[in-house]
């Protein structure tokens, strides 16, 4: 998928100050050394399975399905990983790969805190420092999240420049690192940024779908009619999309958030409505204004309220092998609470954008045929939110 | 061969960067002659960017001011019509990669050309994408120029090899932003720059003082200054023509008797 530069067709590359470039590539020589070393990989796959709780169940909801009245529905459970979401995954990658270069120090962007979280836990658990970037209005937005973080032992430091959201904490976290590489790796949450990062993300992600086929086999005997995932960065998405790009027959649905309508500049449906750009280290399609300065993008969700999407999603776009649709806020909450109501799960916010989806395409498909909806984590940390968008004022 | 290389004529050159509407481009345009008339020897244009990623908090207040007073490029590439009715001394512009993407690169760059901009300084273009504008560039004659960091170690001479207009040396880890005291061994890296180059290079990135200028300026061709700059603006306002012309006066005659 990766050419030696870091392109997926067009998109990608390597778009940073002269000051990280030998950081990346650094970064890129390790991770291509590590990533074959069975040592490395078996270290790996002991901190999945006994920290972090994987594989995580493929579960059939029943009552979904039936309640639908069309497809199968399967939920990927990355929200019952350890710490909630399947930033984990990419986390404990990262941070072991960080250890091995010698690095003592985590830094990390957060939007709804789920990458935050998951970073200052692994450096909990392997001794490091760590840093997190969070924008202030997320920090109003994911409270609890910012206690969980200091509990673990971080320093977060809210973010108060720009829009104080995603794109600021990115930004942040690109100039800290600038200032401190020496015993510092930037511990980039999303399949974004700079090469080599949307390809180290991707593959420690990439265990989502390495699993649900595995377990779709053995439960169905045969491979799902689509997968669906919500997209902010897109790392969950990818995740889950990675090992079905070469099944032709699996319809890959990458959910974007719409805010309050892709007409509207309330907005973060990238690919609906962004155009193509260079921000972040990586060339993609943005949010932007006609002078190419980047939009204060809007969704109820911290972790999909960003102005751009990685490049290798911008590439499947492009290819038409993955679709990309987007839902506003209304219909997320409504997904959010269905659910709930449903089967008994609370999907964070940011997945509820992929439940909405499904809960739109099930109804059209055979019962014959499957759908797989990624969980990619739970909504204890949106109840405040969503209590409040109902006219709720509850306080935790 | 390059215009810009008449910067480095008049001794050790001082290079002042200036955002461009902040906090408006009447004023941008009385700073920029007040600073040529004390004696800068090329100016660097900041065309403002959104999310100025290499930018610390001073500059980045500065990209804020200028876009909240709905400056544009086109506006921009307006004042240097109007600058170049009298200032010849070399003009960049420093911006972003997406600006001048969006913007179009081949009719960004052709612009250029036409109203006298010399060369293009992009923070997040290192020698690994510079294809992405290089062919444009060249098209036009317009420099793109590149940088070296602290950290650039193998890469210098590479960069240095390839390197067009003058050289950009960024003197500290970390954004753009006033700095105390300056660590960096600068003389080592300017060494290895002039067994690869002829072209000139000068050092930016945390200079205010003259005496900071006097010491840059001792290891290399000429020294860059914009916080400090921006400070000024962000003191004075609309009144900051005065005072730049003043404090540039300092620098340049700091950096005048440097041999």
């Amino acid at each position: 998928m990766t050419n030696p530069n870091g392109r997926f067709g067009i998109h990608g590359g390597q778009y940073i100050p002269e000051t990280l470039m030998n950081a990346v590539i650094e970064l890129e020589e390790a991770y291509n050394f590590y990533k074959n070393d069975p040592d490395f990989n078996r270290e790996l796959t002991t901190l999945f399975n006994e920290y972090a709780g994987r594989p995580s169940r493929l579960y059939f909801a029943e009552k979904m399905t039936k309640d639908l009245g069309g497809a199968r529905i399967y939920l990927k459970r990355e929200d019952l990983n350890h710490t909630g979401a399947h930033k984990i995954n990419n986390v404990l990658g990262q941070a072991l790969l960080a250890k091995k270069m010698g690095k003592t120090r985590l830094i990390a962007e957060t939007g709804a805190g789920q990458h935050g979280v998951a970073t200052a836990t692994a450096a909990a658990l392997m001794g490091m420092e760590c840093v997190v970037f969070m924008g202030e209005e997320d920090t109003v937005r994911q409270a609890l999240n910012v206690y969980r973080m200091r509990l673990l032992g971080a320093d977060v430091i809210p973010v108060t420049t720009g829009t104080a959201t995603l794109k600021d904490a990115v930004s942040e976290a690109m100039r800290e690192w600038t200032s401190r590489i020496a015993d510092t790796h930037y511990c980039l949450g999303s399949v974004m940024g700079p090469h080599p990062f949307p390809t180290i993300v991707r593959d420690f992600q990439a265990v989502i779908s390495r699993e649900i086929k595995e377990q779709l086999l053995e439960k169905e005997g045969k491979l799902p009619d689509a997968v669906i995932a919500c997209v902010g960065g897109g790392s969950n998405a990818i995740g889950s999309f990675y090992h079905f790009i070469e099944d032709k027959d699996v319809r890959l649905i990458g959910c974007e958030a719409a805010g309050r309508g892709v007409d509207t500049f309330e907005t973060a449906a990238t690919i609906a409505t962004g155009k193509l750009g260079i921000f972040h280290g990586m060339k993609s399609y943005f949010c932007q204004n006609s002078d190419g300065q980047i939009a204060p993008v809007y969704s109820i969700s911290a972790g999909l309220d960003y102005p751009g999407i990685g490049p290798e999603h911008a590439f499947l776009h492009d290819s038409g092998r993955a679709e990309y649709v987007p839902v506003t806020d209304d219909e997320a909450v409504e997904a959010f609470e269905y659910l709930a109501r449903t089967e008994g799960i609370i999907p964070a916010i940011e997945s509820a954008h992929a439940v909405s989806h499904a809960m739109k395409i099930a109804p059209t498909m055979g019962k014959d045929r499957i759908i797989v909806i990624t969980i990619s984590g739970r909504g204890d940390k949106d109840c405040a939110a969503i209590a409040r968008y109902r006219g709720e004022d509850i306080h935790e | 061969m390059s215009k810009i290389r008449k910067a480095f004529e008049n001794g050790k050159a001082f290079i002042p960067f200036i955002t461009c509407g902040d906090p408006d481009l009447e004023t941008t345009a009385a700073v920029v002659r007040a600073a040529v008339a004390a004696g800068a020897d090329l100016v660097e244009l900041g065309i403002p960017f959104s999310d100025p990623t290499a930018e610390g908090p001073v500059i980045q207040g500065a990209n804020l001011r200028a876009l909240t007073g709905g400056v544009t490029t086109d506006k921009i590439f307006d004042l240097v019509r109007d600058l170049r009715r009298d200032v010849t001394v070399p003009l960049v512009f420093m911006t972003y990669a997406n600006v001048v993407f969006s913007y179009g690169a081949d009719r960004f760059i052709r612009t250029c050309a036409e109203i006298g901009i010399d060369g293009l300084i992009l923070p997040d273009l290192p020698f690994e994408e510079k294809e992405e504008f290089l062919p444009t560039c060249h098209a036009y004659g317009v420099d793109l120029i590149s940088l070296i960091a602290p950290t650039s170690r193998d890469r210098i001479a590479r960069i240095a090899q390839a390197a067009e207009g003058f050289l950009y040396v960024v003197s500290s880890l970390g954004v753009t932003g006033v700095r105390s005291e300056i660590k960096t061994d600068l003389a080592s890296i300017v060494k290895v720059v002039r067994e690869n180059t002829d072209i000139p290079c000068a050092i930016g990135f945390g200079i205010s003082t003259p005496e900071q200028a006097k010491k840059m300026a001792a290891v290399s061709d000429g020294a860059i200054v914009g916080s400090a700059i921006i400070r000024i603006l962000e003191k004075y306002g609309r009144e900051a023509p005065p005072y730049m012309g003043e404090y540039v006066r300092s620098m340049k005659d700091a950096v005048r008797e440097v041999e």
